[in-house]
């Protein structure tokens, strides 16, 4: 890549995409790292449509007739990029449905908050102690209980 | 020392790719498959937009794939979000924005059908128009909270078209052809009776794409049991 | 042109890194469908009007329109968010 405008170009599509996984990786709350994803996924098409332009060429669609008008960008990832991008709205709002359904449960969107209940609520139901704890359920194995578990003590 | 691993992550993630990136050329790419498919197509498939060509003639059954994965996405998140709550706000909208709503009806359903049957003239298609479409249902159900879409109407056509899409596939491998390879007459270059079956299978698929975000969206609109309005 | 070029890159990525930043998810849901618009024009650029067309229908469009529906089954629907706890994200 000699020429500034792309490397401008792929600067800002590497970004995007470096930006979107960053806030996956590092947000702290439920909601922003489905923005992040939305994110990541606008720059990783950006990135692959790049990859298909031509300088001085025409779009892919034929105005005049049979005959080219010229040298013509590259359709395949254009293509490509048609499907990944309804594909990532469909990932998006099954994503939403599931924050909808945490909030339900929890009422919390705090990422650390809901790891800790929701590690205590499977701790329970299946009767074992929590990682790192040090207490043993009371008494023998229970079975899964009906109800909440009495004798849990979290640490 | 968990900002500092994060920051090695970014660091090292934003390396790969322009390691990754740096051996393109930007401006030259090697084209080729698109060569071939720029002096080919058009008399191949006799489309006018060489995207849709691709798009339903080449890789047809790439579209096929992700028909699926939207089906797949919709009908989880539907299950996800529960049932249907009866529980309406019963706050209706202005008159303006009801208005408003019943005029831009018609409106975006002619664009949107507009879009998707001439898919394989100009930009635009199945998806695109979709989506128009979608938007179409849902805008009067922002204005009237109390109405609500009838899921069944939508799951029949979102099924029927969705069936239809196959069936065309099929039909086009009973006459000896490959599946989903288009088979009808190509008529005249650039106009919109053109292209064999390309504008049948991208009406299939924007009615299926508009049926299926059209009750994704309505599901997604309807108040909780518990929400503060 | 290339001024126009870095325009649009700056333009997008000070948008992604606002929707990172913000308090408030309703103006990062704002952020994001402005990160979509973006890239939109940056294809119109790119001598790819379908993939733009589709990514101003569905990123700039629909994909708002289900963060803003989730937002407010999520209870988070205000112009003044009250600051959660201060454990938000940085």
């Amino acid at each position: 890549m000699s020429d500034p405008i792309g490397q401008v170009l792929f600067a800002g599509a590497i970004g995007l995409v470096v930006i979107g996984i960053g806030g996956i990786v590092l947000s702290r709350h439920l909601f922003r790292m489905v923005l992040a994803l939305v994110i990541a996924e606008a720059g990783a098409n950006l990135l692959l449509v790049l990859a298909g332009f031509r300088w001085d060429a025409f779009a892919p669609i034929l105005t005049q007739g049979v005959a080219a008008p010229g040298p013509m960008v590259d359709p395949v990832p254009q293509a490509m990029v048609l499907t990944a991008i309804v594909i990532g709205v469909g990932v998006q709002a099954l994503a939403l449905s599931l924050v909808i359904k945490v909030w339900e449960c929890y009422g919390t969107l705090d990422l650390a908050e809901v790891r800790e209940r929701l590690e205590a609520d499977l701790a329970g139901q299946a009767g074992v102690p929590l990682p790192g704890s040090t207490e043993r359920p009371a008494g023998e194995r229970p079975l899964p209980p009906a109800t909440a578990p009495a004798g849990e003590v979290r640490q | 020392m968990r900002n500092l691993a994060s920051l090695l992550f970014i660091v090292g993630l934003a390396f790969l790719l322009l390691l990754v990136t740096g051996v393109f050329e930007f401006g030259n790419p090697p084209m080729r498959v698109g060569q071939g498919i720029q002096q080919v197509g058009p008399q191949e498939v006799g489309a006018a937009n060489l995207v849709t060509a691709v798009v339903l003639g080449y890789r047809g059954i790439d579209t096929l794939g992700e028909l699926s994965i939207l089906f797949a996405a919709a009908t989880a998140g539907g299950f996800v979000l529960g049932r249907h709550r009866l529980a309406r706000s019963g706050a209706e909208a202005g008159f303006v924005l009801r208005t408003g709503a019943d005029l831009l009806f018609p409106l975006l359903l002619v664009v949107g059908l507009y879009i998707v049957l001439h898919g394989h003239l100009t930009p635009g298609g199945g998806f695109q128009g979709g989506v128009i479409i979608a938007t179409a249902f849902f805008v009067p159900l922002l204005a009237r909270p109390g109405a609500a879409l009838d899921h069944r109407w939508l799951a029949l056509v979102e099924g029927l078209a969705g069936a239809a899409f196959i069936a065309i596939g099929l039909l086009a491998l009973y006459r000896g052809g490959e599946f989903l390879q288009p088979f009808l007459e190509k008529g005249d270059f650039g106009s919109l009776v053109s292209a064999g079956t390309l504008p049948l299978l991208y009406l299939a698929v924007g009615l299926k794409v508009g049926a299926e975000l059209a009750g994704l969206l309505a599901r997604l609109a309807e108040p909780a049991g518990e929400e503060a309005a | 042109m290339l001024w126009l070029v870095i325009g649009l890159v700056v333009l997008m990525l000070a948008a992604a890194v606002a929707v990172l930043m913000l308090d408030n998810f309703l103006a990062a849901t704002a952020a994001a469908s402005v990160v979509s618009l973006g890239v939109a024009l940056i294809f119109v650029w790119l001598r790819a009007p379908d993939v733009a067309m589709t990514e101003a229908a569905v990123g700039a469009g629909l994909s708002s329109l289900i963060l803003a529906l989730a937002l407010r089954r999520l209870g988070l629907w205000r112009l003044d968010n009250p600051r959660q706890e201060a454990r938000d994200d940085a």
